[in-house]
């Protein structure tokens, strides 16, 4: 069996193959602000055990896995509802992306709960930290379908090794490597640069 | 973007660094002498006798603060490897350049274009500041870099490369000391030489260059390039050829520069330098200080790259340069580009 495809490695695919390889292929990694947030909103829910509250336990770093659909990671958290039956809830310190890249994350959780549990599960919710909002995910034929594309995308990108190109789109401003891939970069060398230039300044 | 965080260099001998909380504790004989948070550090670079207690190197290693050793006339010794080991198929990317004659060349011609022009942009930036006797000699050797510029495209070999571009350093080097204002009795270059060196001026250049090398070692693994696999520069066993190559454009802009500033501002003079028996020299560790100190200061000073079109922290420039060498061999870049200082 092909190794597992990590659940953070789909989100970084959904919202930019480039930045997918950046970080999974040429190991490249800043700590932005906004990454550093990121880790301590996670902080407390990576903290892992469990608590109940209005009969809903509420289970910290918790370890998934799906061998049906080659799918591993750890759920921010997940809710046991008092019928026993799990909701994947996703912490994201940020606003709203583009690309649905957090929802494909949130139904990967969802799919492994699912074999985990052998239970259906219809939705979930992505936790805004900073608004303090959480919202409904529908998990629709569509998501999940999506969820197996952006897996097997990013295991034939890991085999060729290969670094698409820049998208150098609006995403780019919601990128923490923005520096490393220099989408607006030119590729070639610029007009009025010439290393080999022999006019005198 | 990477920020440019400090590096704290430690050179006063016996001194012993350890963890207070989330800061560095520097203390000599048993005496605190300063006290800096972690997060301000990039880095710890110590020379000679100077003991860091194991919690403050782990530390530094699991944030990816690399320390240092240098022995106490800074030459370099060792280096914490940390976690990250960098990418593999860049590795495998830079080894399969190496191997290939074509790609070698070009990166080595790319290398050396971006030393002989920022050669010859200190050689004419010194002449608008010269004596008016001194000024058209610094020229004339600004012209004869220019023409070896202009032959850099025919070299078909890295050897033909290595040929042109010592022909440029013995024209910059001829005329290095009349860029000199201050003290010129006393600064005087004969040939390049290098331990021992024996004249002042090579003294200074050894030490900025050791640094500086340094550097570039640590910008090449911090974006996953082996710092041992150049173009330019043969491989040896021991010498850190790419992080040689990366330095090579870099020499005149931060190097060079930096000891001309010095020498001209009177910040270096000749009681900076101890004069040895068979005339050799060497610097004192007042004179050492001074260099570092200026050098920090002008790691912060904003340049403009003229291929990424942004202004860029003198300091971080090498870190850049790694970046854009490992885009070209990972096929990212059809070219090399180096640092073109305006």
């Amino acid at each position: 069996m092909d190794e597992p495809v990590t659940l953070s490695a789909l989100q970084h695919f959904v919202f930019c193959p480039r930045q997918f390889a950046l970080i999974h292929v040429e190991g490249v990694w800043e700590d932005t602000g906004q990454t550093a947030r990121g880790h301590q909103s996670h902080a407390r829910a990576h903290g892992g055990g469990s608590e109940e509250r209005d009969g809903v336990r509420t289970l910290r770093a918790l370890p998934l896995v799906s061998r049906l659909h080659g799918l591993a990671g750890i759920a921010d958290v997940v809710e046991l509802l008092p019928d026993g039956s799990p909701r994947p809830v996703e912490y994201k310190s940020g606003r709203a992306k583009p690309r649905l890249a957090d929802e494909v994350q949130l139904c990967a959780q969802a799919l492994c709960l699912e074999e985990m549990f052998g239970v259906s599960i219809a939705q979930g919710f992505i936790y805004h930290v900073a608004s303090r909002k959480r919202r409904d995910v529908a998990f629709t034929p569509e998501l999940r379908g999506a969820v197996l594309e952006t897996r097997d995308g990013v295991r034939a990108l890991l085999g060729s090794g290969e670094l698409p190109s820049p998208a150098a789109d609006e995403r780019c401003q919601f990128c923490s490597l923005f520096d490393a891939c220099e989408p607006f970069a030119p590729r070639d060398f610029p007009a009025g640069y010439d290393p080999f230039d022999t006019r005198l300044l | 973007m990477r920020t440019l965080l400090n590096t704290l260099y430690v050179q006063t001998q016996k001194s012993y660094l350890h963890l207070e909380n989330d800061n560095v504790r520097v203390d000599v004989e048993g005496e605190r002498k300063a006290m800096l948070p972690l997060h301000h550090l990039d880095g710890i670079v110590v020379f000679g006798n100077v003991l860091l207690s194991p919690f403050l190197i782990q530390k530094l290693a699991r944030a990816h603060k690399p320390v240092t050793w240098l022995t106490e006339w800074g030459q370099f010794t060792a280096r914490t490897e940390t976690p990250v080991s960098g990418n593999v198929l860049l590795r495998v990317a830079q080894h399969a350049c190496t191997c290939d004659p074509g790609r070698t060349l070009a990166v080595a011609r790319y290398v050396a274009a971006g030393k002989l022009q920022n050669q010859k942009t200190t050689l004419l930036r010194s002449a608008r500041e010269a004596a008016e006797e001194d000024a058209p000699t610094l020229r004339q050797a600004a012209r004869d870099i220019n023409a070896q510029v202009g032959v850099l495209p025919l070299a078909e070999t890295v050897d033909e490369v290595r040929g042109i571009e010592g022909t440029a350093a013995r024209s910059y080097f001829e005329v290095f000391s009349l860029m000199l204002r201050a003290n010129r009795d006393f600064f005087w270059l004969g040939e390049r030489t290098r331990r021992p060196a024996r004249d002042p001026i090579n003294a200074v250049l050894n030490y900025v260059y050791t640094l500086l090398a340094g550097e570039c070692a640590s910008a090449c693994q911090t974006v996953g390039l082996d710092p041992q696999i150049g173009f330019l520069h043969a491989l040896r066993p021991g010498r850190q050829s790419l992080a040689l190559d990366l330095m090579e454009e870099l020499r005149p802009v931060i190097a060079d520069r930096a000891v001309l500033t010095l020498i001209n501002r009177q910040q270096l003079t000749p009681r900076d330098f101890t004069l040895h028996e068979g005339r050799t020299v060497t610097l004192t560790e007042d004179g050492r200080r001074t260099i570092l100190r200026h050098l920090q200061e002008r790691k912060g000073e904003e340049v403009f790259h003229s291929l990424t079109g942004r202004k860029t922290p003198l300091g971080l420039i090498p870190h850049v340069q790694a970046r854009l060498l490992a885009q070209h061999l990972r096929g990212d870049r059809p070219h090399y580009p180096p640092y073109l200082h305006r």
